[in-house]
């Protein structure tokens, strides 16, 4: 047993309003640059759709991900390493900046500059591209809402698998989101296809990073990736990806998309998993076997065995610790709801997904029946075959028998709480139905349903023998508190005063502390900050206000 | 014999272009790695690099591989494995058109891709354009040499011995800059502006060459790495293009 920690994600689906908030909070802090203009580390798909880019599904044209080979061991489904090598000038599968799209911007400056004429002016579509004019033809969600349906549907890869079974006819009734960022696989393809070794998983939490200083833009990960997430920027020549937000996570505060979203439907958190299992898990031939795979790969923290194996290992503490409260753990494991995306892919994605129930119960709502009856519930999933055999399609390798069951557990607490919040007793008879105990019930809805800020985000913070060398912790401005005088980051001589914060990303804790703190901010790191009045006590000078004796900080005014 | 002009041409003149070749290199590793790439466009276009890139790239590769045997392995010693100077000169020749071909083949579909794709002319950097026309004149006075072997314009000139021995020399501080003086014009030109090429290799796209990840075949699938070699927090290093927006 070789024990690992991967910070992981969920995902209850039902939940997302598709507002795309988290899809633009995430590209303000991470590619709004030039050379990401099309890059959206998170983006958010209206299913049934293409997705973005566009078709990226269709692994017999993309051939991302892992395959058996003839000798049924995992090979890269581009190809194995030699060829890899040799089709290096050239990448066969690459996407195109049209499968993601052409981004652009408007030439706002004509609305001001041009001169008096009869029409109004317009700001007409730019490419970013090549700088010429453009005609604004697709984007990351085009087809947002099921817009231009049914032409553009059709062409989801995993409708066509489906409706190779079942005629198409269901737009009307079926929709839902489904907002991804890169899976921070436990086998991932893209760190396998990466020529020069740039790509690599961390092996304290799993993230996976592109060493920005190792990539050659060889390109061969974007074929690699079965999620298409990783992405080429087209200025610097190097691949991007999903960082997980790796500053925010090392200083325990959540990944920006779980920060900003509305629905509040993301979970972070740890999972324990046995490293050396994973290949024999990928390797699989069944692929309806791939999610139990999967499953058995994981490690129950609460397991002394898996406990004094992790302390061992090297892990701290506090980690496993974590891991024992992570509600990632509680719904892949203790509840049995999530999912990962496409485990066919044979990667081991770490976003895991609730299936949305919402298909099913807007169905019953519509013909005018109790929607929140679970014999209603049950017998309409029973009968809604194409939804079931989508999600399938998406959550387990098309086997409906999984999807099934979750969905099933969601319709029960659906039922099972509508009495309880009506003031009625809780019937015990349907949390046993779906084979789960009362307690069992009640944990989950408060899981899905209430879960407050600590409770969907249990991330233990990293260790380092030094903490306060992490930007994160040692460059706040100390007036920078909320409602104090440097709320917003502008420092006492106005914006941008002071010394310079590379990433502006605030640490709760740390803050909770100074604003709760009654002594002087005291600074252990020895990096100079500004003073803090508002928290002086009054007793003698406060600290930093004055130079110590003369003696300047040799680190003042340097730029770090 | 040895005029300032020889000496400058056939001696001062390669040992700065392998100066800053050598120096250069370790420079731009140090002190921009993050810029240490081959700049792939092909996001922007496929269909033509599909055939340009690799037609090019094998050519070129093929190419070398030919300099190294016909400058790096004096003649005396291909004669004791028994291979005769006719049969050399024939492979050699044969090899070189075919290569030839396609390296000429492959860059002027990338020259023409480069110029008629809007998105890739739009990135394409002054130094790109500039490195092209050095790298198309290497390429083109290569193959007038080629030509003049093959055709027999430079009056049974045997480039063996004579380029190849200078070339070597400078390498063991033998210097030989009077037999660059017998070469035909077209070697001569030839060989100028391969070092010349070599000056500028350091500061251009082309330093993707010594990063070609042969070990690849090697390595086991996923790397894993501890965070304590983490890059996230390092402050910028100098000679980094800084990736800002546009305008
Ligand atoms: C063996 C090692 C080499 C490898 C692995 C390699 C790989 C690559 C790759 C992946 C590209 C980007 C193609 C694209 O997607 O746009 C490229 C471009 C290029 N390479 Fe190489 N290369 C090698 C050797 C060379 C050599 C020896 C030369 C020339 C002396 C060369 C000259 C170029 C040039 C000029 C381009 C730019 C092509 C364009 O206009 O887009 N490469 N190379
Ligand atoms: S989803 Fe992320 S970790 Fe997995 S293969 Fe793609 S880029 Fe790599
Ligand atoms: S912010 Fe939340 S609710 Fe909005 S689209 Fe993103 S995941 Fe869905």
């Amino acid at each position: 047993m070789r024990v690992m920690a991967q910070m992981a994600m969920v995902m209850n689906l039902d939940k997302c309003i598709g507002c795309h908030t988290c899809s633009v909070t995430c590209k303000q802090a991470w590619t709004n640059r030039t050379g990401t203009e099309y890059v959206w580390f998170n983006n958010v798909e209206t299913r049934p759709g293409q997705g973005y880019p566009r078709t990226y599904e269709d692994q017999e044209r993309w051939e991302g991900g892992w395959k058996l080979n003839k000798g049924g061991r995992l090979s890269l489904k581009a190809g194995g390493r030699l060829k890899n090598l040799l089709t290096i000038f050239s990448s066969p599968k690459m996407p195109a900046l049209s499968d993601y799209y052409e981004p652009w911007t408007y030439d706002y400056e004509n609305l001001t500059a041009a001169p008096l004429q009869e029409h109004t002016p317009v700001a007409r579509p730019k490419s970013m591209a090549t700088g010429e004019d453009t005609k604004v033809r697709w984007s990351a969600n085009w087809d947002d809402d099921l817009g231009g349906s049914p032409e553009l549907a059709q062409h989801d890869p995993i409708l066509k698998k489906v409706s190779e079974k079942v005629t198409l006819e269901f737009d009307k009734t079926f929709m839902f989101y489904l907002p991804r960022i890169c899976e921070h696989c436990l086998n991932p393809s893209c760190a396998a296809s990466c020529p020069s070794g740039a790509i690599y998983k961390r092996a304290e939490d799993g993230i996976v990073l592109v060493d920005q200083d190792k990539c050659r833009g060889w390109r061969k990960c974007i074929t690699g990736c079965p999620y298409k997430k990783v992405y080429f920027n087209h200025k610097t020549g190097k691949a991007e990806k999903c960082t997980f937000c790796f500053p925010r996570i090392e200083v325990g505060i959540p990944t920006v998309c779980a920060e900003t979203c509305v629905g509040r439907l993301r979970y972070i958190g740890l999972v324990l998993y046995d490293a050396d299992k994973v290949l024999e898990a990928a390797s699989i031939e069944d692929e309806h076997e791939l999610l139990n795979a999967q499953r058995s790969v994981f490690l129950d923290p609460h397991d002394p065995a898996v406990v004094a194996a992790s302390e061992e290992a090297g892990i701290p503490h506090d980690w496993i610790e974590g891991a024992q409260r992570s509600p990632v753990w509680r719904l892949i494991h203790d509840y049995e709801v999530a999912l990962p995306l496409h485990p066919e892919y044979r990667t081991m994605p770490m976003v895991w997904y609730i299936p949305p129930l919402s298909p099913v119960v807007d169905v019953v709502a519509e013909t005018g029946e109790d929607a929140e009856d679970s014999g209603n519930l049950f017998a309409a999933i029973e009968a809604l075959r194409i939804p079931i055999e989508y999600l399938a399609e998406l959550f387990t390798a098309g086997d409906p028998k999984p999807v099934d069951a979750v969905l099933r557990r969601l319709a029960a607490m659906r039922s099972y709480m509508r009495d309880i919040n009506l003031g009625r007793e809780g019937n015990p008879d349907i949390p046993a139905a779906v084979g789960m105990t009362e307690t069992e019930m009640k944990g989950m809805f408060r899981l899905l349903a209430l879960a407050k800020y600590d409770e969907r985000y249990v991330i233990p913070p990293a260790h380092t023998e030094n903490a306060h060398n992490l930007e994160e912790l040692a460059t706040e401005c100390s007036l920078d508190f909320d409602g104090g005088p440097g709320m917003g980051g502008d420092g006492p001589f106005g914006a941008g005063s002071g010394p310079q914060t590379p990433l502006a990303v605030e640490n709760m804790r740390e803050q909770t502390q100074r604003q709760t703190d009654s002594g002087v901010y005291n600074d252990d790191t020895g990096k100079p900050r500004r003073v803090n009045l508002l928290l002086w006590d009054g007793d003698g000078a406060p600290q930093g206000l004055f130079p110590s004796d003369g003696i300047e900080d040799p680190e003042v005014g340097k730029r770090r | 014999m040895n005029e300032p002009l020889t000496i400058a041409l056939w001696v001062v003149f390669p040992y700065l272009c392998l100066l800053l070749f050598v120096g250069g290199h370790v420079w731009r590793y140090r002190y921009d790695n993050f810029g240490w790439t081959s700049r792939s466009s092909q996001l922007h276009e496929s269909k033509l690099l599909r055939w340009a890139s690799p037609l090019f790239h094998f050519g070129i590769l093929v190419v070398i591989a030919g300099h190294v045997i016909g400058l790096g392995i004096p003649n005396t010693w291909t004669g004791a494995l028994g291979i005769s100077a006719d049969v050399y000169h024939t492979v050699a020749v044969t090899s070189g058109w075919i290569a030839g071909t396609a390296t000429v083949v492959g860059l002027a579909m990338l020259i023409y891709r480069r110029r008629t794709t809007g998105a890739v002319f739009y990135e394409t950097t002054p130094m790109d354009k500039f490195m092209y026309v050095v790298l198309g004149t290497v390429i083109a006075l290569g193959m007038w040499s080629l030509m003049a072997t093959t055709f027999d314009w430079n009056n049974h000139y045997d480039y063996r011995e004579g380029v190849s021995i200078w070339f070597r020399g400078l390498f063991f501080l033998d210097l030989r800059p009077e037999l660059m003086t017998l070469a035909p014009l077209n070697m001569q030109l030839h060989a100028l502006a391969g070092f010349a090429i070599f000056a500028l290799w350091p500061f251009t796209r082309l330093v993707h060459v010594f990063s070609a990840p042969v070990w690849y075949i090697f390595r086991p699938y996923v790397v894993y790495r501890s965070r304590k070699d983490q890059l996230g927090s390092r402050a910028t290093k100098r000679g980094w293009d800084r990736v800002g927006t546009r305008r």
